[in-house]
Formats: C-alpha cells, structure tokens, sequence
C-alpha cells in the first residue's frame, strides 16, 4: 500500500508491480487528481501550454493493476509489529497492508496572517496552479511573489513573460544561496532584474493590505507598500507527517528512515516526506525536495519493501542529488550540493552559461552548478558519484 | 556484508522491436536520458538532444526504457516497446 499519491508514491507502486509483486496494490492520495507532474505547474500548466492530460503521469495510466483511493486524506497509521500496520482514512475507511510505502509530500507553508485574502494563494497542488492560472489569464496586473525561491522565481518569470509586473520579496539578502551558493543566487537575481523585475532581497514583508476581502498591497517592513492584485506566498514547504503522530515513528521535519529507506518492519519512506541519512554526509541526515529524488526514492522504496519482506540485505539509498530549474528561456541545474568555495571551470555568470564546481573543506568536489550547461550538469553528477579528484573534473568539465 | 543494489526502478519484461523517437516540442535538453544511455542519447554543446541510434539493440533496450521513464518531460517515447 502506497500512501501518497505522488510522484514518489507512483514510482514506487510502478516498482514494486515490476520488481514483481503480485499481490493487491492500493495507493491512497488526498487529492482527486491522478498522480501528476509537479514542475510544469509553475510554468507551462500556468500559461496553458502544457494541459491536464499532459500533466497526468504517464506510469499512472500504465495497467499496473491498482487500486486507488483517492480524494482520501490518511489519518491515522498503526504500524504493526509483523510489518505495515493499519491505515485510517478521513471518511473512516481503514486498510490493512503487509507493506507500506510513506509518501505524503509536503504542503506549502502559509504566510501567517493571510487568512484567506482572495488573491493570495501558495504554489504546491494543481487546485492551487489552477486558481493561479486563471489569475494570471485575467490579467496581466501587478503581482507580489514573496520568497525568492524556486518556485517563487519560476512563478515571477512565468508571469513577468505574460506581461505582468512583479516584484519579487526575499527576507534573505542573496536568494537561493543555500542551495545554488551565493554567485548563483546573485546571477538569477540579476536575471529577473533584466528583465524587469523589481528585486527586493534583504525585505521582510510586514503585513497585507486588503481592499474589501481582496489584497491590494504587500506592506514591506520599510513601509513601503507595493500595490498588486495578486500575491504568491513561495516561502518553503512543511512535511506532511502531522498524521503520524500517534504513529510512534520517528518525526522531525519529515518522517525519520534509515539508510535503505526503512522507517518501521514492513514500513518505508519516500519523496518530500522522508527524511534518512544520506551515505554521502557521513550519517547526518537529509531531506530533500526535488523531482529526480522522488523518481530515485520512489523506485527504490518499492524494491525496497519486497526486499524486507523476504529479509534480503540492500545497499543504502545514496544517489548524487541533481535539480534543475527553468527561468525565462535559462536552465540551471545544481549536481550534488553547493559550498561556499567555488572555481568557475567554463563560461562566466556574465555570459549566463557557466560551469562552477563547488567544493568541500577537503577541496574535493562536492557540486557543480550549471547554468545552460545540461551536458556538463549531467557528466558532473557521474563525476560526484564517482569521488573523481578535482584535477580529473577540471579535465572533463572544463 | 553484500547487498542486493536496487537503485532505480526494476524493468519490466518487453517485447524486443523498439524505436526511438524523442518529441522536440517538449525535450527541454535536461541531459538526463544522456547520463542513463550514453550510446543513444547526446546533448551537445548546442544544447540540443541528438538521437545516435533511434533503434537500440537489445542489450541497450533496457536502459533506454531507463532513460525514458526517467525523461522530467518524458518527451521520448519507445514505439513498438
């Protein structure tokens, strides 16, 4: 039994029906929708380039022989002490599986005080890219994206192309630099500005303002207000684990797994929800929201259930993480993770395509950032994945 | 202690004819395919995707299937697969 019917659930139900189970496969999800493609929902599902067919993941139309509960919020979990355990559901359906797979994502975080504004909205399901896309077809308006992340920066060059005016607000002085470092968050800052964006970083929104139950303004801690008529809150995502608590298993910003995914006998973790100690940070552990994760982890936690059912030892779960985003007509892809010691290997952040390793106390390499430069973003995740030493990466990156 | 690895999704039992064909409107040149099947796929420099060989032996077919699944706009499709 999956729960979550999510990226990192379908592949795992997809794994499992090809690792070969041949039993009953149940995936459960809170939303109606068939399992989806999440990163067009901040770019072409907005625009109506990409529509609900295409959004619809190709493994859940596939004949895998599934049941499906879904527009059913899990509730409850009892994990049993023989393996899986007993799932409530919120119209008090209960299931019973000898082998569950954990993969409920993460809703976005709102924005204390916002109540519910009309014209204010997060970005995370299709319900909220839905509302979002007919928003932005009424326009073009002035919207304010708080939080320059990746979602938020994907929304502001989504609409700014769709001839908006944004303003983007980050409380950070430099965005996205945990993740990209801190060129790479300054060069897409640069980005959006020349394109117009109007770029406050270092500014904490204090309140809204609202005209008549609809926001009209984003009152920024200087006391500037920025008038709009649209405000996309992209300012992270929490796990969803509140509905394990009784659960017994171990929680903390996710839900806890070992090395291979295990969180309890029978029970495994995938995708936005799971957090586990990644092989590659000597035992502190991670979490990680990404898509080709949730593919890695899904594909994984499948086998790995069949595993332990017939107690076969595996190999941990450790892949090189890799990302990407696309901004305007950039692409960025970060392999491994970024440091703060860096060395450009190829092109420049003037030009906008560049290679940078990023590498750790040691001087190994750790990451590689690459702006419009997938064939390299791609052979330095091998690279990492390989330890190769920073001679050798210069060589085949360079 | 020696494991099982079970990286990635297992493949499933297919037919042999495949042909490859990438659809270019939705191919956004992630290079995925490229890291998983080398022999098949290539992003250049040019950023484009070239097809090296539209119809895999089978002892490539496996990790083709891979590499389509794997696609993040799954822009290639297996005809005859």
């Amino acid at each position: 039994m999956v729960v979550g019917a999510s990226l990192a659930g379908m592949t795992a139900a997809q794994s499992m029906r090809w690792s070969g189970h041949q039993g009953e496969l149940v995936v459960v999800g809170a939303e109606r929708h068939l399992p989806y493609d999440r990163p067009p929902l901040s770019k072409g599902y907005l625009t109506g380039a990409v529509d609900e067919a295409r959004l619809t993941l190709r493994s859940a139309t596939e004949a895998l022989g599934i049941t499906w509960w879904l527009g059913r919020r899990a509730e409850r979990l009892d994990p049993s002490s023989a393996g899986g355990g007993v799932l409530t559901l919120d119209d008090g359906s209960v299931l019973e599986a000898d082998g569950i797979v954990l993969a409920t994502g993460a809703r976005a975080r709102a924005l204390p005080g916002s109540g519910d504004l009309a014209g204010v909205g997060t970005l995370r399901s299709r319900n909220d890219a839905d509302g979002l896309r007919d928003a932005l077809a009424s326009g073009p308006g002035r919207m304010v994206v708080i939080g320059f992340g990746f979602i938020g920066a994907e929304v502001a060059a989504t609409a700014r192309t769709a001839g908006w005016e944004v303003a983007l607000v980050e409380a950070a002085p430099q965005p996205m630099a945990r993740v990209l470092g801190s060129d790479a968050g300054m060069a897409v800052a640069e980005l959006h500005r020349s394109h117009g964006v109007e770029v406050h970083l270092g500014t904490m929104v204090d309140h809204l303002v609202a005209t008549g139950g609809r926001v009209s303004g984003v009152a920024l801690s200087g006391g500037q207000v920025i008038e709009c008529s649209q405000v996309v809150v992209g300012i992270g995502a929490v796990p969803e684990t509140e509905w394990l608590r009784s659960s017994g298993l171990g929680l903390g910003d996710g839900v806890i797994a070992d090395e291979t995914l295990l969180v309890a006998p029978g029970v495994v973790a995938a995708g936005d929800v799971a957090r586990w100690p990644h092989p590659r940070l000597g035992g502190s552990t991670i979490r990680l929201e990404q898509w080709d994760n949730a593919v890695e982890m899904g594909g994984y936690a499948g086998k790995r259930l069949l595993a332990w059912a017939v107690a076969e030892p595996v190999e941990p779960f450790g892949p090189v993480p890799w990302f990407w985003s696309d901004q305007y007509d950039r692409k960025m892809q970060l392999a491994g993770v970024a440091t703060d010691r860096t060395e450009i290997v190829q092109g420049s952040f003037e030009e906008q395509r560049v290679v940078q390793l990023q590498l750790d106390e040691s001087g190994a390499v750790a990451g590689a950032f690459c702006w419009n430069r997938p064939r390299q973003a791609i052979m330095a995740r091998q690279l990492i994945a390989e330890d190769v030493d920073l001679e050798t990466a210069r060589g085949r990156l360079g | 202690m020696v494991g099982t690895d079970i990286a990635g999704p297992a493949r499933a039992p297919r037919r042999q004819q495949m042909k490859v064909v990438v659809d270019f409107d939705l191919c956004e040149s992630n290079a995925v395919c490229m890291g998983i099947a080398p022999e098949v796929f290539e992003v250049r420099d040019d950023d484009f995707l070239y097809v090296l060989n539209d119809e895999p032996p089978a002892e490539l077919q496996a990790t083709v299937r891979e590499a389509a699944d794997r696609c993040p706009k799954q822009a290639i499709s297996l005809v005859g697969d």
